[in-house]
């Protein structure tokens, strides 16, 4: 029996309280005895080589510490990718170094070339306006066609080339793909581009560094979605601090959307100062600095050709993508447009050819890298673009034919043209939720209404999987990957029968404060409000990877219901000896102990006070203590899946898109907390709906990121919104993780895109415009410019 | 943001004298001068602040002018000009958001004159004139391109004179980030005639389309706009819309202006 508050509860966030009075306490909360100030000058120009930088006059100014340039750290390691991809031809990819403060050249506006530590952050501003550096600006490359053809205007003049790699995936595919689409009765073809997007979270980045030379250790605070891997990729590349030596805490984080998984040099830099000062160094991220140092998201051009036989039978997709990486390889920036996307470009569909070809280009713009979804956006983008462009050209019913083509509930496991195993899923279920949710009968009607208010109305479908609960080790590690992708729990259960339980997630929104005690106390049939989960802070928690790619419940979450596991064989031994009988004839039901046939009982509690009082254990066959720890590392990735539908309403006088309906049909396999999962659906459509009509980082010729305020970058806001139709219902439960789940996190930014933008096509034609297809942002201009061009 | 004096003079003369000091700059609401302070784009040395100046603000009619203090907030016009001056009371209300509208004022935003801001459309719209500590300067003369205004550089608006049309209307368009008009028109329709003011779309700021005027002068209608739309030349042009897409919007909007007022 589930306890109360435990599996399947819409508990309430416990978190929420702290937060919602003010009470969080993030990075920049914190501010240790004699903390100095840092402030760092960052390059106007998007490409430039430094001559000298003179450090002088800002060293001699009021309240200057000391000031750092990239020559004081040419002899650190760079911060590296965290896949290795190898291109077509074999080659790897070329892995230029990424410095904690550029050394020798520019690469993009924004770009820390030095630092100033000052008493106050005032005074550290001050002197960054008094650094002199002589800097020759340089041709930017920005445009990734032109970066690609250009072989003397280079990013990074050592590798010789604009080209990262040249991706192919599956290679052995290719040839038989080419074929197919030679062959094919009908083919429809369509180029897109994947909008850049910033990701803007609410709290910006910001890193403490401390140094107790007493004791030699370092500790980082710091805005981490991962602080075991921030603080591996410091100790094994960066500085080479050992780990024992290295304590990584992130406290609270005010939202990450993937932005805050990657170790940025500014972390390594305040480190170094606190150590070479001896004093704490705090350095807080402006909202400009975010804009032009946070690592981006998306950035993919894309031509996209589906092959199909004329009753719309899927034959073939094969698509060719440019992916912008920007000036330097962030961390999992090369894993992003490959193995996030190229293995989903098979969809929720039985095709039997797919080939995906992915060029990643260096260009002088910020880095771009994972961003909430990450790769699955952009996968499902084109995926679901081209099919609707492909049922217009077929004359068939968007619904008809993305059904004729659905992998069926009897298929599974599923293996995938584009290389994955897909486990479980029912996409037919989920479009008839939909279709029923959706009131299709009654569109015509509410077009109707629209049209006599002047207004084009549209219907949008979009079927979308995803790839979450990342990863396999043994996967990616043959895929490039240079770390494991396991998790890790402690479950502490202390001797008055509460119970701490430590986690290598990290939480940074996603409500594991209350969700991962409903999955413990639901095991153990205790109350869940006496389980607490610590998180964020490496010398707390055993090592596990953080918090992306909806990985936190199916991974985490999995070696916490090991560990739980580990916890009740533990305490039947020592409920067996306590009850003088064997393990084997003893129960646990309901939080209670019992010994099969007879009237003998002891509680949770009597058995972990006991685990603490071993006076009479048999210490051979039962250790004191009630602690276990489990390392989890998932047999498969999780699958995910959904059906969207959206309605909209074109203004043909102005092009102004306004969203009427959003409905999200997801299968998140089991569900812990139906609220929480309700609000992490809601947010990743706000966030979709963004990029869909109003989020787009755009750079002008020179590499000036024009879009680098909020005042010409245009975030969602609740007005932009409809009320959302969230519902998770139709669900199939995960095979092979012990709770069952897929994970929820993404799935909303992954699945609303298409369907809004499918929508606006829908309205235009439906309205008699050929309009075949506008990028996002689909905002008023372009629509307007589409329908008059 | 550097450092900075503060003044809060009481009176227009103590606001006068203050401004004379070397570096000093008037300080409304804030809502423009603090962020370009916070990004040091902007060193006052003394900022004089003018909501402390009980002359400056509030609304009163006199006749058929609706007079609005200085430092009167756009919350504050929104409120207290709803019935007097609807047209202006509901372009006020829809400035920013709630914190901006209780914070920044009118005469920040006539002073500030950023060629997407709404209430100089209101002023040349309506023929407003703008007082100031040493002269009146009618709308017509007062506005002189993006950012620039007929202002010496220590001058105070102490107050902003509308006369009352006997129907106006604003249409706001938004630029989706900033909020600002991507193309805002105001329309007022006086015995006079109709005044058709325009902000947002010009690289010279905001401006009086004529050929509107002229054409709803003699017959207000939207029909007699019928597809007209504004002139091309010196329209903005940027990553929010082509200077077609705004000519095109000041078309749409000043019909839509018209047909509010009923
Ligand atoms: C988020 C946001 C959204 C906004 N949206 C809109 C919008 O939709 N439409 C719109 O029109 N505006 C908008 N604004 C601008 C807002 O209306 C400001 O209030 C206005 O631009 C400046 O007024 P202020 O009183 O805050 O002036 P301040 O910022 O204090 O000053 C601006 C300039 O005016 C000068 N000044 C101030 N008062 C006087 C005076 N009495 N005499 C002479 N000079 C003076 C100052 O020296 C300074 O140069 C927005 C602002 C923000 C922050």
């Amino acid at each position: 029996m589930a306890a109360d508050g435990g599996m399947g509860h819409a508990t309430k966030r416990r978190e929420d309280v702290r937060f919602l009075t003010g009470r969080g306490k993030y990075t920049d909360d914190y501010t240790p005895a004699k903390t100095t100030y840092c402030a760092f000058a960052r390059s106007t120009v998007a490409n430039g080589k430094i001559n000298s930088i003179d450090t002088k006059d800002a060293a001699g100014m009021p309240g200057v510490v000391t000031v750092f340039t990239g020559e004081d750290f040419a002899e650190v390691g760079g911060n590296p990718a965290g896949w290795l991809i190898n291109s077509r031809d074999g080659e790897p990819m070329k892995e230029p170094k990424r410095p904690v403060l550029a050394h020798g050249k520019v690469r993009h506006v924004g770009d820390a070339y030095a630092a100033v530590i000052a008493e106050t952050l005032e005074q550290a501003m001050d002197a960054v306006e008094a650094i002199d550096a002589d800097i020759d600006e340089l041709d930017a490359v920005v445009n990734m066609v032109d970066a690609l053809a250009n072989s003397t205007t280079l990013v990074h003049d050592e590798i010789g080339t604009n080209q990262c790699f040249d991706w192919g995936w599956i290679e052995d595919n290719r040839a038989a793909t080419d074929e197919a689409i030679k062959n094919a009765p009908h083919v429809t073809t369509l180029e897109l581009v994947n909008n850049r997007l910033v990701p803007n979270a609410m709290e910006p980045r910001c890193s403490i560094g401390e140094y107790d030379p007493g004791t030699g250790d370092y500790k980082l605070t710091t805005t981490s979605q991962n602080p075991h891997l921030t603080r591996l990729l410091i100790s094994a590349f960066v500085m080479g601090i050992p780990e024992n030596k290295l304590t990584v805490h992130a406290p609270d984080v005010g939202g990450g959307f993937g932005s805050k998984i990657y170790h940025y040099g500014e972390e390594a830099l305040v480190l170094a100062a606190a150590k070479k000062l001896n004093r704490p160094v705090k350095w807080t991220s402006t909202r400009t600095e975010a804009f032009l140092s946070d690592a981006h998201g998306r950035d993919h051009v894309t031509k996209i050709e589906l092959a199909c036989e004329r009753d719309g039978t899927f034959i073939a997709f094969r698509t060719e993508t440019m992916a912008n990486v920007g000036a330097y390889l962030s961390n999992f920036s090369t894993a992003t447009p490959t193995f996030l996307h190229g293995t989903l470009m098979a969809g929720n569909y039985t095709v039997p050819n797919v080939y995906v070809n992915v060029k990643a280009v260096f260009t002088n713009t910020a880095p771009v890298d994972a961003y909430r979804g990450a790769g699955r956006p952009e996968a499902t983008f084109s995926l679901e673009r081209v099919i609707d462009k492909a049922a217009r050209e077929l004359g068939m019913d968007p619904i008809a034919l993305r059904r004729k083509n659905f992998i069926k509930p009897d298929q599974y496991p599923y293996a995938s043209a584009a290389g994955l195993e897909y486990d479980s899923g029912n996409y037919d279920a989920l479009m008839d939720g939909l279709e029923a949710a959706a009131d299709l009968a009654g569109f015509e009607a509410r077009r109707a209404e629209s049209a006599k208010n002047g207004k084009l109305r549209g219907l949008g479908i979009n079927s979308y999987i995803e790839a979450c609960g990342i990863a396999p080790s043994n996967l990616v590690g043959v895929l490039g990957s240079r770390v494991g992708l396991y998790d890790a729990a402690t479950v502490r259960v202390n001797a008055t029968g509460n119970i701490s339980v430590m986690v290598g997630a990290h939480s940074h929104g996603q409500g594991h404060e209350t969700a991962f005690p409903q999955v413990v106390a639901d095991m153990l049939g205790v109350d869940p409000m006496s389980i607490e989960i610590v998180h964020g802070d490496t010398s707390k928690i055993p090592f596990g990877m953080g918090t992306y790619g909806s990985r936190s419940l199916a991974v985490c979450g999995s070696a916490v219901f090991r560990a739980t596991e580990k916890i009740i064989k533990k305490a039947t031994l020592i409920a067996a000896h306590m009850m003088e009988d064997k393990p084997e004839n003893v129960d646990f039901e309901d939080g209670d102990f019992s010994v099969k046939g007879t009237n003998k009982k002891v509680s949770f509690g009597d058995v972990a006070l006991k685990a603490y009082i071993p006076h009479d254990f048999p210490l051979e066959d039962i250790e004191p203590g009630l602690e276990e720890t489990a390392f989890y590392d998932p047999a498969n990735f999780t699958y995910p899946s959904g059906a969207y539908a959206c309605e909209v309403e074109v203004d043909p006088d102005t092009g102004k898109v306004d969203i009427c309906s959003m409905i999200a049909m997801d299968d998140f396999g089991n569900v812990v907390n139906p609220m929480i999962v309700t609000g992490q659906v809601q947010g990743g459509l706000a966030q979709g709906i963004g990029q869909a009509l109003l989020e787009h980082g755009i750079y002008d010729e020179n590499g000036q990121l024009l879009s680098g305020s909020l005042m010409d970058y245009a975030m969602p806001r609740a007005d932009d919104l409809p009320n959302f139709v969230v519902d998770h219902s139709h669900a199939t439960r995960c095979t092979h993780n012990p709770i069952g789940v897929k994970g929820c996190g993404e799935a909303g930014a992954i699945g609303s895109p298409p369907t809004v933008v499918n929508a606006v096509v829908d309205a235009l034609q439906r309205g008699g415009h050929d309009v075949e297809h506008i990028d996002m942002p689909v905002s008023p201009a372009r629509v307007w410019e589409a329908m008059n061009g | 943001m550097y450092n900075f004096e503060f003044a809060k003079p009481k009176t227009v003369e103590e606001a006068a004298s203050a401004m004379a000091a070397e570096g000093a700059q008037a300080l409304g609401g804030g809502q423009t001068l603090l962020p370009t302070m916070k990004q040091r784009l902007a060193s006052p040395e003394v900022l004089v602040s003018m909501t402390g100046i009980e002359s400056m603000v509030g609304v009163a009619v006199r006749g058929d002018t609706l007079t609005i203090g200085g430092a009167t907030t756009h919350a504050q016009v929104a409120a207290d000009a709803a019935d007097l001056y609807p047209g202006l009371a509901a372009l006020a209300a829809n400035i920013g958001d709630p914190a901006v509208r209780n914070r920044g004022t009118i005469g920040g935003s006539l002073a500030n004159n950023d060629p997407a801001a709404c209430y100089p459309a209101g002023a040349l719209g309506s023929g407003a004139t703008i007082t100031t500590n040493t002269r009146d300067i009618a709308a017509d003369d007062y506005f002189q391109g993006m950012f620039e205004t007929a202002l010496d550089e220590d001058e105070i608006i102490t107050s902003v004179s509308f006369p009352i049309p006997e129907k106006a209307n604003y249409q706001k368009f938004d630029q989706p980030a900033s909020r600002f008009a991507l193309v805002g028109v105001f329309v007022a329709k006086t015995a006079d005639g109709v005044r058709v003011a325009v902000t947002g779309a010009s690289n010279e700021g905001v401006y009086r389309w004529t050929e509107a005027e002229t054409a709803l002068s003699a017959s207000f209608s939207e029909g007699a706009l019928e597809s007209m739309s504004g002139n091309l030349d010196d329209m903005i042009a940027d990553l929010h819309g082509s200077a077609s897409y705004r000519a095109h919007l000041v078309g749409v909007l000043t019909r839509r202006a018209v047909a509010a007022c009923g």
